[in-house]
């Protein structure tokens, strides 16, 4: 780990910053495998679970990284399993409940079209641990776009209930998307040391793709919104105590129970 | 609703070189559904390199009723099997 090495700061923001890369594929993984047994179609249950098993495993690398540059032992069941949510750093979007499948197909759209610009600059990170996992996440992650965006063209260009549905979702789900884009200090340490990439940068590609997307489906594009919520520095919605309540029912009620 | 879509006949191909097998169907709304649906259905264990998918509705089958018209005419016809031969030791794949 050079660059733990070189500067303890740059190693604590490392550390955060590959946090909230982890936590966010982790929740959102999470998310999604609440839907088996639920999606519209057996295809659907599996091209779902299919998307949060690369999510979660993208969320285990990434955790054991972090575990690693720690330092203190912990693995990336004992940061997923035994973390409360003021300590997860996901992106608020993230943790937002599932309602209809419309809804999740705008949740997962939205991060989708993000990690794609993301995982690409994170590809070239000087971070080599990083930049390996991110140049593996990508390939899935074009998968998913590809996956969510032919589902919003589907159901935006569909019934006019199809479209009204996801307009909606697309309408409660975007004052997340500020918080895509908008960097602390964290990510600005990250950028100063070529680790990450500038996130404003990202902001205009994935707004071309977005509108594309968008006009394809014929789905108007939401106003910009000030948004109060900051999950990837721990402030979340209600929504991350419930999910972590259930995803960390049976580490928290039988420690170290193995299958 | 998959009820509501329509059939899509699924073919994969395991390895380049090799053929596309029919290895089952699904319902899609569209083409690309289809082949998203074939990816994730019959290629999770990596089973395919390359996936075929077509309107269930566009294969043209032959009738089940007609089968003796169709094949019972070849039953008889055993000398169509080149088992008459004797292979020469040398030839090794045959």
């Amino acid at each position: 780990m050079p660059l733990a090495a070189r500067d303890p700061r740059l190693a604590a923001a490392l550390l955060r910053y590959v946090l909230r890369l982890g936590d966010t594929s982790l929740v959102l993984g999470q998310r999604l495998g609440a839907w088996v047994g639920h999606a519209p179609a057996l295809e659907e249950d599996l091209g779902l679970a299919n998307l949060a098993l690369d999510l979660i495993g993208q969320a285990r690398l990434l955790l054991t990284y972090a575990g690693e540059l720690e330092g203190r032992g912990r693995d990336e069941d004992a940061l997923a399993f035994l973390r409360d949510a003021p300590a997860f750093a996901n992106l608020t979007l993230a943790e937002q409940p599932n309602q209809d499948f419309g809804h999740t197909i705008v949740r997962q759209w939205l991060i989708d079209s993000w990690q794609l610009e993301l995982y690409q600059a994170l590809s070239l990170s000087a971070d080599a641990r990083l930049a390996a996992i991110a140049a593996k996440s990508l390939k899935e992650t074009r998968y998913h776009y590809r996956f969510s965006s032919g589902w919003l063209v589907r159901l935006g260009d569909g019934t006019d209930e199809s479209r009204r549905r996801v307009q909606e979702s697309l309408d409660d789900l975007w004052r997340f998307s500020g918080e895509l884009f908008a960097a602390d200090e964290v990510d600005e340490q990250m950028q100063a040391a070529a680790v990450g990439p500038d996130l404003a940068s990202l902001a205009a590609p994935w707004s071309a793709r977005v509108d594309e997307d968008l006009r394809q489906a014929s789905l108007r594009r939401p106003p910009a919104q000030p948004y109060p919520w900051h999950g990837k520095r721990g402030v979340h919605t209600e929504h991350l105590s419930h999910l972590l309540a259930e995803m960390q029912h049976l580490q928290r009620a039988y420690p170290d129970a193995r299958w | 609703m998959s009820n509501d879509w329509p059939l899509f006949e699924v073919f994969i191909r395991s390895r380049a070189g090799l053929e596309h097998k029919h290895v089952g169907s699904l319902h899609a709304a569209d083409a690309r559904m289809a082949i998203e649906h074939a990816r994730d259905v019959y290629t999770r264990r990596q089973e395919g390199v390359s996936i075929w998918v077509v309107p269930s509705a566009q294969i043209i089958a032959s009738d089940p009723g007609e089968a003796e018209a169709l094949f019972e005419p070849a039953r008889d016809k055993v000398y169509r099997h080149p088992t008459f031969y004797d292979i020469p030791d040398e030839v090794k794949n045959l």
